[in-house]
């Protein structure tokens, strides 16, 4: 050991989050017991400026070479003490904190309770801080590359972000171009802007870009390392057309036997492709590609007496002889940026989605009045064979948002916007059209949200508060069963179209980010940030970031603007050129070890490894920690035959006394 | 067994999804028995089988080890070896003799802070139906 341990405990009063509940008067008392503590104070905010201070000049007057804080959890504030630590000179390392205030003040009512709760964390981190060790963080240095998966307009803008500063950018998209949802979309709300009109530009910048290397129709198949060095594997799936030679003129699709028969997914299913295809007609890059569930050649083997578009293909581009690709390459950061689904209105079976045609969710709306989508911009529908225009015309929101029957207890954020959106461009379209929309409450929140929704009624858009029940076909027509809320009439309401507004879902193969990145999920199983507040685009992975819808429901301005802060956060590390990493990691007694090899073969992140040293003239085998590799999680130390691998910080010897001093206690 | 007895628990949280269950359980205002005692590793794959029995020998009734859901461990797979050893230590000490109520294994993630309160709760009902532990005991070390 180095001088012996002189102990100052700070017991937080947090102004009264744990003062109330908890006696801190007499927990400093009981500390000052304690072995080894030479001072114990209590102040309001241990936090603040003059907390810290009271740390510090116990530190340079005092002597005191070992601190425990007894405030609020480790989570929260341990940067700001070790920091405090440091300042005064101290080994930052030499800190234990004691967590009063989440485990104990807010969770226990009885007052006497609390304090020998208290009291028993306060003497735990005691027996701890007398056996911690100092330590070193180290740098290494960082890959000044980033990596963005999902290419809508949340990686769209986190790419050339980052590509804007000077940095590479790897941004890879599942599908065949980038544009994402927001492609999708005919007009944005408040302000009416065509969708397309004002993100075409990013998506033609993201692909002509010198610092950006663009995939499509590419996954990340595997993530490695940490931040500042991850390893990064991308399978670039074969499109079975050569991109290089293809010039995007079309005449394979117009040509494919499977033309206008396999649903669009861009079009939300309304219309109709072929099996070589380009999703829509800006799409960016302008190459098609063959889709291998689809194409005849592909799944029968055989296409009429050979391929069309091979045929007619004069650039000579189809290749039915690709591979997939796998592309490896070294980043720093990673923004994961891969959106959301909509909710799938066959979940909720009284709608009758899944029966009636002419009931559509909102998604589909907005292909249907899009100049772009697979009516030219008509508002159309068929009525027993008829196309027909809808003269009488109802949305239903809060469509697997706020339900908790669908499990989705939370609000959508947009369904209330572009409904009234929707509203208005039906109404600008058929004028004589009655529109209505049923709502439970209208949450116009944003910039201009609440101007518009005014605007829109006033255009004769009915608002009615109620919740339908039950939608059926009456004849030609739909019925709405619905009850009034504000004048509690029951009525029924015949219509031509209803469109669902439906919510927004994370996206159903999320599991695959998640296992691929180590993230987390809050209570709507969208990801989960480092904070809610504070640190809204962070991940508790190091040098994961978030970006828009994959985060929690939201708008484009929103989308956008977190995009912004993922990439500024993202190039932190990559400016720097150097991460700090971990200093509680495993360490080896080479005395001891045995060389059994346990620990190599449990470490997941193979950091260890077998060397030969020599010990006492003889030649034995003793393991070896890769300190930049190691996470110190001390999987290794619960699995050592002979407890010679142990983590930093968390080595037997300090959890031990915890135990101890929490037995004693009760 | 009195009705006033009232167990001393000892748990290990991982830092990432339970410590974090816990802290949300803390900031969610989320009321539970005191009788529990948090410490705090890195992963519960830290956790070494005789840290359990070491707790029960130093005065602890009951011990409980949380970590990540399976297949969600921060550190990939350390909560796996956490279960397969403790689950190995389960058997084991019912096969000494020790009631197996003592000891619980919990996945709590870092958004359920209502389940933090459902395991302490059953953590606690199980300890205290178990009753104080008197074997094993051991000299206390003065570290």
């Amino acid at each position: 050991m180095t001088e012996k341990p002189k102990l100052g405990v700070y017991i937080c009063h947090c102004g009264i989050n744990i003062a109330s509940t908890v006696d801190v008067e007499a927990v400093t008392e009981f500390a000052k017991g304690l072995p080894n503590v030479i001072v114990a104070r209590n102040y309001a905010y241990m936090c603040s400026d003059p907390g810290q201070l009271l740390i510090k000049n116990d530190i340079k007057e005092e002597g005191v070479n070992r601190v425990v804080v007894a405030s609020c959890s480790p989570r929260m504030h341990e940067p700001t003490f070790r920091k405090a630590l440091q300042e005064a000179g101290l080994n930052p390392f030499f800190l234990e904190m004691a967590n009063i205030r989440e485990h104990c003040s807010w969770v226990h009512g009885d007052r006497e309770e609390a304090t020998a709760k208290a009291r028993r964390l306060v003497a735990a981190a005691v027996a701890k801080v007398r056996q911690l060790e100092p330590l070193e963080e180290r740098e290494v240095d960082a890959e000044p590359a980033a990596l963005v998966i999902g290419g809508g307009i949340a990686g769209i803008q986190a790419a050339l972000d980052i590509a804007d500063a000077g940095f590479k950018v790897y941004l890879v998209e599942k599908t065949p171009s980038v544009g994402g949802r927001m492609a999708q979309l005919d007009k944005t709300f408040p302000t009416l802007d065509c969708s397309a009109c004002i993100l075409t530009p990013k998506m033609v910048d993201t692909a002509s870009h010198p610092n950006i290397q663009l995939m499509t129709y590419s996954e990340v198949e595997e993530v490695s390392g940490y931040i500042g060095n991850f390893d990064v594997k991308v399978r670039k799936k074969a499109r079975y057309v050569d991109f290089d030679k293809c010039t995007g003129c079309g005449e394979c699709a117009a040509a494919c036997r499977m033309a206008n028969r396999i649903p669009n997914e861009f079009d939300a299913g309304m219309g109709k492709r072929s099996a070589i295809y380009l999703p829509f007609p800006q799409a960016v890059p302008a190459k098609y590609t063959i889709d291998p569930e689809n194409c005849l050649y592909l799944t029968r083997g055989k296409c009429g007496k050979g391929p069309k578009c091979a045929e007619v293909c004069r650039a000579g581009a189809i290749n039915f002889e690709q591979q997939d690709e796998i592309v490896e390459f070294k980043v720093g950061a990673i923004v994961v940026a891969t959106g959301f689904d909509v909710f799938e209105a066959r979940k909720k079976p009284e709608y009758g989605y899944a029966d009636y045609p002419n009931v559509i969710t909102g998604l589909e709306m907005e292909r249907l009045v899009s100049a772009s989508g697979p009516t030219g911009g008509q508002i159309k529908i068929k009525v027993e064979d008829e196309e027909i225009v809808p003269k009488e015309i109802a949305f239903i929101q809060c469509v697997g948002s706020r339900d908790k029957s669908v499990g989705n207890e939370y609000c959508s954020r947009v369904c209330c916007m572009y409904t009234a959106k929707q509203a208005h461009l039906v109404k600008d379209k058929i004028p004589d059209a009655n529109v209505r929309v049923y709502y439970m409450d209208v949450r116009a929140f944003g910039k201009g949200f609440e101007e518009f929704y005014d605007r829109v009624r006033r255009e004769g858009i009915h608002y009615i508060r109620g919740n339908p029940s039950e939608i059926f076909k009456r004849g030609s027509k739909l019925v709405i069963k619905v009850e009034d809320t504000l004048t509690a009439t029951p009525m029924e309401d015949e219509v031509d179209l209803v469109v669902l507004a439906v919510g927004l879902e994370p996206r159903q193969d999320v599991r695959k980010i998640i296992d691929l990145l180590r993230l987390s999920q809050s209570p709507d199983l969208f990801f989960l940030e480092a904070h809610p507040k504070l640190r809204p685009v962070d991940t508790a992975t190091d040098g994961v970031f978030l970006a828009g819808c994959c985060q929690g429901p939201k708008d484009i301005p929103d989308t956008v603007a977190q995009a912004k802060g993922a990439a500024s956060s993202a190039m932190i590390p990559l400016a720097r050129g150097k991460v700090k990493i971990g200093a509680q990691v495993a360490t080896v007694n080479e005395n001891t070890c045995r060389g059994c090899g346990f620990c190599v073969e449990i470490c997941p992140y193979s950091a260890i490894e077998l060397v030969a040293v020599n010990r006492f003239g003889h030649p034995v085998q003793v393991a070896r920690v890769n300190e930049a590799l190691c996470k110190g999680c001390g999987s290794c130390s619960a699995g050592c035959l002979s407890d010679s691998i142990q983590p930093k910080s968390f080595r037997d010897r300090q959890i031990l006394p915890q135990i101890a001093a929490l037995g004693v206690m009760r | 067994m009195s009705e006033s007895f009232e167990p001393n628990i000892v748990a290990f949280l991982c830092n990432w999804c339970s410590y974090a269950g816990a802290d949300l359980a803390g900031t969610s205002r989320v009321q539970y028995p005191a009788n529990i005692n948090v410490i705090r590793v890195m992963c519960s794959g830290r956790v070494n089988p005789l840290f359990v029995m070491n707790a029960l020998q130093q005065g602890a009734d009951g011990v409980l080890v949380s970590g990540c859901h399976p297949g969600d461990c921060h550190y990939m797979e350390g909560n796996f070896y956490a279960r397969r050893r403790l689950g190995m230590l389960k058997d084991l000490m019912e096969f000494v003799g020790i009631d197996p109520r003592r000891f619980h294994m919990s996945w709590v993630s870092a958004s359920e802070g209502h389940k933090w309160k459902e395991v302490v709760q059953k953590t606690v009902d199980d300890a205290r139906e178990a009753g104080p532990f008197q074997g094993f005991r051991r000299r206390q070390i003065d570290w």
